[in-house]
């Protein structure tokens, strides 16, 4: 066992350093260089070998959703705090019921020189809806529009009507492939988008090369080639320090802490951006007592888990998905650990000297390791967690039926959207098997509210039910990190699937 | 030779039939289909069951064998489940960069462990052959990916002379990009290779007929070359069929470490998201490959030195 602590030792220090260079090492001591004309861009993102596609609709990978941004457009992105901002629509807003939205469209052009009006935009929903094809990502999150009683009101504002009311629609538009594409639009290998690069060459697997497009609404890039292409973590860590790349995108904490040691690459951390949580299935044992689902989350030693599993890069989690963005109940206290009242509950539950098994798989990056040391943190209220490892490919699908306890990661999306996709009674993703009739009814009537400051107090609430009594053990949320070039300004650290993220009409090459 | 030719493409045959079964076979033992992997935080369970339907997934696997082989023997190797394009361009994108990468290498290690076997065979035991031994042993014991860090932190990220990765960077404008790749497989194949022509040599050396041509007075330059060499080619070749598949696994090494979108590549790919129509024809392409490279070696062999005990 010397050898696992001497690791973790190491672990530990390499943090430390690594947190104190990346306070000194980020996006803003920048905006003071003036920005520069030309150049072509390298940016390389995990590669989805030949699922990688070109049709906007089609998308999950990072990499196709980096490529579809430089190309396409939508008519909402997310702010920094997951907050719509406008984007093709200039703005929005409401019947007062939150059941009929008009949006106003921009001034913007396509790449062949027409201009974007209504039409463009039903066509787009309507493609997306197209149930012959359900591979379009956003069919089920834009399930509740009714395309039939949408329409243009003129050429630049369109009516959307939706079946019950949603005053979350702007962020449901700004989800993962929702893009804007022409009236017609056929052939998905031959792009026409209002994006701030126009389409040159694609190949799966490989690299998407596009041009500087110089009608862009929101004024030409500054670079004049921009080349996405796909790479191994290895591979990108490689390309960005070799000078064959000039931006990889989600970087390793080991290789930021090397990286930050020399000078040819910056490390760009949005801060506690994702989630890393063990999952507990609400309606089986030995979870279905609440009192253990307390108990285990009173175990976490969550900085341990963080300095260890996240190399410090990334902050204590509090049981609840969001940390800083719209709607996140910030007052609530952080949970601290306590072993001896963790103990009294299990047993009270009758667990301890008992068995538990985890369900893990090398799924994504630390989790069979966050898997292991909670295991060690368990024991020692004197309940075994048995770690468990299944198949890396088929996890997203396992963790739903095997296991009473198992790993989740999330990326960054708003909190509504969180809770739709995975705590109601009939979500896709609901891992904890959380299903309550009152929180999905007391979730829709927040969905519902139009006040602003009323909706955020009732998705308050319900978060705090959420954190004392659901199946998510937050405890952890990793920075995600994205290295750049010294060459490479005007990077802006932000969490992923935001505006900010892996945009490159507004960086620029020294 | 005629009828030896015959005998042994007819075992190719047959042992092609086997690999592709067990391909299926292997390939449907997988956990999860194409459909299941697509569960993932973008597609809805009721979006993944229409998949499923649309790719004919929920058929048995017999009779998507079957349709399968019937479509091969046509000349179709099917549609990708995952990009939905033809699979036959799924191999030809990514066999060429892999046969670029398998011949430069070749072209390196064949000549070179030619000569060093011949080296060390005519100085059996002497020092030359050990320090040879010594370190064509220690290139091949240590592992591909270490030899590869190590070149690329060194000559690539340290030094700055060599490119790190095939990242953007196209072959033909830049050969530079195969100078390390090649060094790992290099490191790999060159003392397996070496070491037969080596034994070759010291077998042929010590047999009657080259003391019988030695004592006729033959000159030494023109013995190695006519008597020797083609007897020690023998093992070489040999191995040197042998070597394609310790090859395939470092290609497997460099391209995920170089970012060479190649065949192993585009094969783990394959595997990973369960397109299993790629991942057969892939198979097949390589078995196929296989079968004429070890045919061609055992015809050479047979034409070198025709034995009839080399038919195995």
């Amino acid at each position: 066992m010397s050898e696992a602590l001497s690791r973790r030792g190491f672990l530990g220090l390499g943090s430390a350093v690594g947190l104190a260079a990346a306070v000194g090492c980020g996006a803003d001591g920048e905006a003071a260089a003036q920005p520069k004309s030309g150049g072509r861009l390298r940016a390389v993102y995990a590669g989805g070998g030949a699922k990688e596609v070109l049709d906007p609709h089609v998308q999950s990978l990072f990499v196709d959703i980096a490529r579809h941004k430089a190309l396409y457009e939508k008519l909402v992105e997310l702010g920094p705090d997951l907050k719509p901002v406008p984007r093709l629509a200039s703005k929005w807003e409401h019947d007062g019921t939150a059941t009929t939205w008009r949006f106003s469209l921009r001034d913007a052009t396509f790449h062949d020189g027409a201009k974007l009006v209504a039409e463009d935009v039903l066509f787009s929903l309507a493609r997306i809806a197209d149930p012959a094809v359900p591979e379009r990502v956003a069919q089920s999150s834009l399930a509740t529009l009714d395309l039939k009683r949408s329409k243009a009101i003129g050429p630049a504002t369109v009516e959307l009507v939706l079946t019950a009311p949603n005053a979350e629609f702007p962020a449901l538009l700004a989800g993962i492939g929702t893009q804007i594409v022409r009236n017609g639009f056929k052939d998905p290998t031959k792009p026409i988008g209002t994006g701030a690069f126009k389409y040159t060459s694609f190949e799966a697997g490989r690299s998407l090369v596009a041009a500087r497009f110089d009608d862009y609404w929101d004024g030409p890039a500054r670079i004049e080639e921009l080349q996405i292409l796909s790479a191994d973590a290895e591979a990108r860590a490689n390309a960005v320090q070799g000078g064959q790349a000039e931006y990889a995108n989600d970087m390793t904490a080991t290789f930021a802490r090397t990286a930050e040691a020399g000078r040819t690459v910056k490390i760009v951390a949005a801060k506690a951006s994702t989630m890393q949580a063990f999952v507990m299935k609400v309606d089986q044992a030995p979870f279905d007592n609440p009192d253990v689902r307390l108990a285990f989350k009173l175990l976490a030693d969550r900085q341990r888990l963080v300095d260890v599993v996240l190399a410090g890069r990334g902050e204590v989690g509090n049981d609840l998905f969001g940390k800083g963005y719209q709607y996140y109940p910030a007052e609530l206290p952080a949970r601290e650990r306590d072993v001896d009242k963790a103990k009294a509950l299990l047993t009270k539950a009758g667990l301890v000297g008992k068995q538990v098994e985890i369900f893990t798989a090398d799924a994504s990056a630390g989790f069979v390791e966050a898997a292991t040391l909670f295991a060690e943190q368990v024991a020692e209220a004197g309940v075994r967690l048995k770690v468990t490892t299944g198949s890396p490919q088929t996890y997203a699908k396992d963790l739903l039926t095997k296991g009473a306890i198992g790993n989740h990661r999330s990326g960054a999306m708003p909190i509504p959207q969180y809770v739709t996709d995975r705590l109601l009674t009939h979500s896709p993703f609901n891992v904890t098997h959380w299903r309550r009739p009152a929180f999905d009814a007391a979730f829709a009537a927040a969905r519902a509210t139009t006040d602003e400051a009323q909706r955020s107090a009732k998705y308050g609430a319900l978060q705090k039910t959420l954190r004392d009594e659901g199946g998510i053990l937050a405890w952890g949320l990793p920075d995600y990190l994205v290295a750049v070039s010294a060459k490479v300004q005007g990077v802006q650290a932000a969490p992923p699937n935001t505006l900010d993220q892996g945009r490159f009409d507004k960086v620029w090459l020294t | 030779m005629r009828t030896y030719a015959v005998q042994r493409g007819l075992l190719a045959i047959v042992q092609l039939a086997v690999l592709s079964v067990l391909v299926f076979v292997l390939t449907s033992l997988l956990p999860g289909d194409a459909a299941d992997l697509r569960f993932t935080e973008t597609l809805s369970p009721e979006q993944v069951a229409r998949l499923r339907d649309e790719l004919g997934l929920d058929q048995p696997a017999p009779e998507r064998f079957v349709h399968w082989l019937g479509n091969v023997f046509s000349g179709n190797l099917g549609t990708s489940l995952i990009s939905g394009g033809p699979v036959a361009g799924i191999v030809r994108n990514s066999i060429g960069a892999t046969l670029v990468l398998t011949l430069a290498t070749l072209a390196v290690v064949v000549p070179l462990a030619v000569a060093l076997g011949i080296v060390m065979g005519t100085r059996e035991n002497g020092r030359l052959d050990r320090t040879i031994t010594s370190i064509t042993l220690a290139l091949s014991a240590i592992p591909d990916f270490v030899i590869a860090v190590v070149l690329v932190a060194v000559f690539a990220l340290k030094l700055g002379w060599l490119p790190a990765t095939w990242i953007g960077g196209d072959l033909l404008a830049s050969p530079a990009l195969l100078v390390l790749p090649v060094a790992v497989l290099f490191g790999r194949t060159v003392c397996l290779l070496s070491r037969q022509v080596r034994a070759g040599t010291i077998t042929a050396l010590n047999a009657e007929y080259v003391a019988q041509a030695r004592r006729l007075g033959v000159p030494r330059r023109r013995l190695l070359l006519r008597h020797v060499l083609p007897n020690a080619a023998v093992p070489g070749i040999q191995e040197l069929a042998r070597t394609g598949d310790t090859l395939l696994g470092g290609v497997l090494v460099v391209e995920a470490i170089f970012a060479i979108p190649g065949f192993a590549t585009a094969l783990v790919d394959g595997v990973e998201t369960r397109d299993i129509p790629v991942v057969q024809a892939l198979t097949l392409t390589l078995a196929v490959a296989a079968l004429l490279i070890n045919l061609a070696a055992d015809l050479t062999c047979n034409r070198l030195v025709p034995r009839t005990e080399l038919l195995r």
